[in-house]
């Protein structure tokens, strides 16, 4: 796939927003945690994966894990408008039939593992980057995880194991929405100074704006930060971004619309498009 | 020959293998230098661990997993239900020092609920070897099966030759009886052995079985044995409720035998520890308790 401009990502990702928004109707979803995450996960998916139909099983392939497994509409907003995902496929969400649920499964294709249980993903992704370097191999892994999740001390663990095995070909991209599932995190488990906090683990830092897709390509654009480290991108996002009456509300966590919901929230989007 | 010169062979047949541990180099002490490209040490961190191997078994990697069983399977216990179980990923857990085998020390370091809790994962597979040889026996099956699997690592010697032909789900006769037959798994096997001669000395006839894995466990030799035995005897290091008595009752309810058991192991039990044979002892597993009880059963 060609890479997109900037324009270009905003029309992309403001049509994985809509995505979204469907999915947010018969059964509800998180979309406060998928929205922060969106020009993220687009700008992945276009500019940076090296990932398509055709290698989607090849050990050539990039990896991108999604551990903060509530933001899945994003995953699978963003597989529809790559096409690798049949939209009519969203009919089966939450039925025994599927796998579509409020977390990814790697049965739907793209998927590299589920997820849901926050912790986990990091050090599954330390396991595909470990391999990737013993062959001497040049393929990427990369990592989308909540600020939240990081109260979780596995992810710890495994980030002293990327720093042991000097694993500059992983990228943790932190969706620093502000936000746990209820409560802000500074309110919470304060996790500023975040950057430090990676620094001190042994690990390269950068710190953007999650929303602008400039500072996206320039923090992408030069990795690994260091040879040798791995790298973290800590993107400050709005949790809920595009739709405001969602934006930053902590009570809108979870949503399950109804149509005239849907349709409002649709129109607000549309009004919001950049 | 020793676990780890199995290992070292198994690499050398299958480079994909990879040897891993949470720092706990007791049954793996020369692989590092002997097999380098093959061996990964995440440090004292079993969450990280079970994640590591799930993400290696994802590229094609056999990853054959060590640390002390109650850290492995406790401290990381959701990464292996969630990453290996629901996964259903080929990774090898080889959980050490089970039952009362670390000794001094202590409850800390006792695995005693392990079976139980690798059983009850879907996907999961048990191994139990009886000492050092059964080990070495079933250990290459094992990494051929490609499944998940729990290996209750024991390196007690041998006091048996055991049979060569090991199957995944077969158990291994080492005598049938025809009064009471033992059927037992892992470090008490010892025990479960001497006991049976006793019995035979004294004029029973006594039987035992090696089970080897417990899930998949022999069904059908266990009915066998139920149905011909007047008594069947479990001995375990390890909770009844949710060990080999629990297995062995499960499938005599199922298929409607009625049959004596006497099951040997531990019931709700958290004792500071001592030497090997002094915690046999005091938890009434030793040959002579194991004997006198039996013959009580039958009397």
């Amino acid at each position: 796939m060609k890479e997109l401009n900037i324009q270009e990502l905003k029309d992309f990702s403001f049509r994985v927003r809509k995505n979204i928004l469907k999915m947010s109707t018969k059964g509800g979803s998180y979309i406060g945690s998928a929205f922060s995450a969106t020009d993220l996960v687009s700008y992945l998916y276009t500019n940076v994966l090296n990932i398509n139909l055709n290698n989607l099983k090849s050990p050539d392939r990039d990896y991108f894990f999604l551990s903060k497994g509530h933001a899945v509409p994003v995953l699978y907003g963003t597989f529809i408008e790559l096409g690798w995902f049949d939209e009519k496929r969203l009919d089966n969400y939450l039925k025994t039939s599927d796998y579509l649920y409020w977390h990814p499964n790697r049965h739907i294709d793209g998927v590299e593992f589920h997820a849901g249980s926050l912790g986990h993903n990091l050090a599954v992704a330390n396991g595909v980057a470990i391999d990737i370097k013993l062959k001497a191999a040049s393929n990427k892994v990369y990592i989308l995880m909540g600020d939240g999740e990081l109260n979780e001390g596995s992810n710890w663990e495994a980030i002293l194991t990327a720093n042991a095995y000097k694993l500059d070909n992983l990228t943790v991209i932190v969706d620093r929405n502000r936000f746990q599932a209820n409560i802000t995190t500074e309110d919470l488990i304060p996790i500023e100074p975040i950057e430090d906090k990676f620094k001190a683990f042994g690990w390269a830092v950068k710190r953007i704006d999650g929303h602008n897709f400039e500072e996206i390509h320039s923090a992408f654009s030069t990795l690994p930060f260091e040879q040798g480290k791995p790298s973290v991108i800590i993107a400050d996002t709005i949790r809920g971004k595009g739709i405001p009456s969602i934006e930053q509300q902590a009570s809108k966590w979870f949503v399950n619309l109804n149509q005239d919901e849907y349709e409002n929230a649709l129109i607000e989007l549309e009004s919001n498009k950049e | 020959m020793k676990y780890e010169e199995i290992l070292e062979q198994l690499i050398n047949e299958n480079s994909n293998i990879l040897v891993m541990t949470a720092e706990n180099l007791s049954a793996i002490r020369n692989l590092s230098k002997s097999v380098p490209q093959n061996f990964l040490d995440v440090g004292i961190a079993e969450m990280s661990l079970v994640g590591t191997a799930a993400g290696l078994a994802l590229r094609g990697r056999r990853p054959i997993i060590h640390a002390l069983a109650p850290f492995l399977l406790y401290r990381a216990f959701e990464f292996i239900r969630t990453d290996i179980g629901y996964g259903n990923l080929p990774v090898i857990l080889v959980g050490t020092f089970t039952g009362f085998l670390s000794t001094g020390n202590g409850p800390t370091h006792q695995a005693i609920e392990d079976v139980g809790l690798m059983c009850g994962i879907p996907n999961m597979n048990v191994f139990a070897p009886a000492d050092i040889e059964d080990l070495n026996i079933g250990i290459a099956e094992i990494v051929k099966s490609n499944k998940p699997f729990y290996v209750r690592f024991n390196e007690l010697p041998a006091i048996v030759e055991h049979s060569q032909n090991f199957e995944i789900g077969s158990s291994e006769v080492i005598r049938k009886g025809k009064d009471i037959n033992i059927l037992t798994y892992g470090t008490l096997f010892k025990q479960s052995y001497l006991a049976m001669n006793k019995l035979n000395e004294m004029g029973y006839d006594a039987g035992l079985v090696n089970l080897r894995t417990l899930k998949p466990i022999d069904e059908q030799e266990i009915i066998k044995l139920a149905q011909n035995s007047k008594l069947l005897v479990t001995i375990e290091d390890h909770f009844i409720q949710t060990g080999l008595y629990s297995l062995i009752s499960n499938i005599l309810v199922h298929n409607h035998i009625n049959c004596n058991v006497l099951p040997f192991g531990l019931n709700e039990w958290f004792k500071t520890s001592a030497d090997l044979s002094e915690i046999i002892e005091t938890a009434g597993l030793s040959e002579d308790h194991i004997v006198n009880k039996i013959i009580n059963t039958l009397k």
